[in-house]
């Protein structure tokens, strides 16, 4: 009977990981193939490793392999992350059928600070800015005088 | 069917030929961040397969092992991405 259920988890997991490798060689993009192949490999390996859990029976087996499946299911989020946004700085391509880049603009491509704007309304809002100053400086004397 | 002939004949083929659709990309990746990120996968499908051989050979001291290779997968793509950023930035 346990051995059913450990053919069952261990045949999903390793359909999921196997689609995690097809989308990771089909997908057009990095974003995608980003999107595509942390959560279906999270998936397969957190599969796998309960089947190996429900096979030994042990507490310490038991804990280890939950172990390692919390780190994984901890960390790959954030390398994700940490790949993505590296990827955005050396300007990978996207693919040509990208409806919305949403952080287009909003970065500074030098200092690496995400603003909420765009760069252009940023300088108009320093031109802005700049002009009011102008403005104000000259009534501050009057007042002073 | 026995366990031992599921995972010898069906579960290990399976992540094996993942492990080589992978490693095509790993070859072909246009850009680096992309060979970045087919390691990260081959790293979890190698994961994977040390647990299922784990329970293979019955024993489980070989999980301490994909442990230290998940903790290594992690640190390698956290490293690669940081110095992938700092490189653009001093150019």
């Amino acid at each position: 009977m346990i051995e059913i259920l450990i053919m069952v988890l261990c045949s999903i997991g390793a359909l999921a990981i196997l689609l995690a490798s097809i989308g990771m060689l089909r997908m057009p993009d990095l974003y995608l193939r980003l999107s595509v192949t942390t959560k279906a490999a999270t998936l397969g390996i957190g599969l796998i490793l309960i089947g190996g859990a429900f096979h030994f029976k042990d507490v310490g087996v038991t804990s280890r392999s939950l172990a390692i499946l919390f780190f994984v299911t901890l960390t790959s989020p954030i390398s994700a992350q940490l790949i993505a946004k590296a990827a955005y700085f050396i300007r990978a391509k996207m693919w040509k059928g990208t409806v919305l880049d949403e952080l287009n603009g909003m970065y500074n491509m030098t200092t690496h600070i995400l603003h909420s704007k765009t760069e252009e309304e940023q300088e108009i809002e320093k031109k802005a800015g700049e002009k009011s100053e102008r403005v104000e400086t000259p009534g501050k004397n009057t007042k002073a005088d | 069917m026995e366990l031992y002939d599921f995972f010898v004949y069906i579960i290990l083929p399976i992540l094996s030929l993942s492990t080589i659709l992978v490693f095509i990309r790993f070859l072909k990746g246009p850009t680096i961040a992309d060979r970045v990120i087919s390691f990260d996968l081959l790293v979890n499908v190698g994961i994977g397969s040390i647990c299922i051989y784990s329970i293979l050979s019955n024993q489980p001291t070989f999980l301490d092992i994909g442990m230290i290779v998940a903790l290594i997968g992690f640190l390698s793509t956290a490293a690669f991405s940081y110095y992938l950023e700092k490189r653009e930035r001093n150019d």
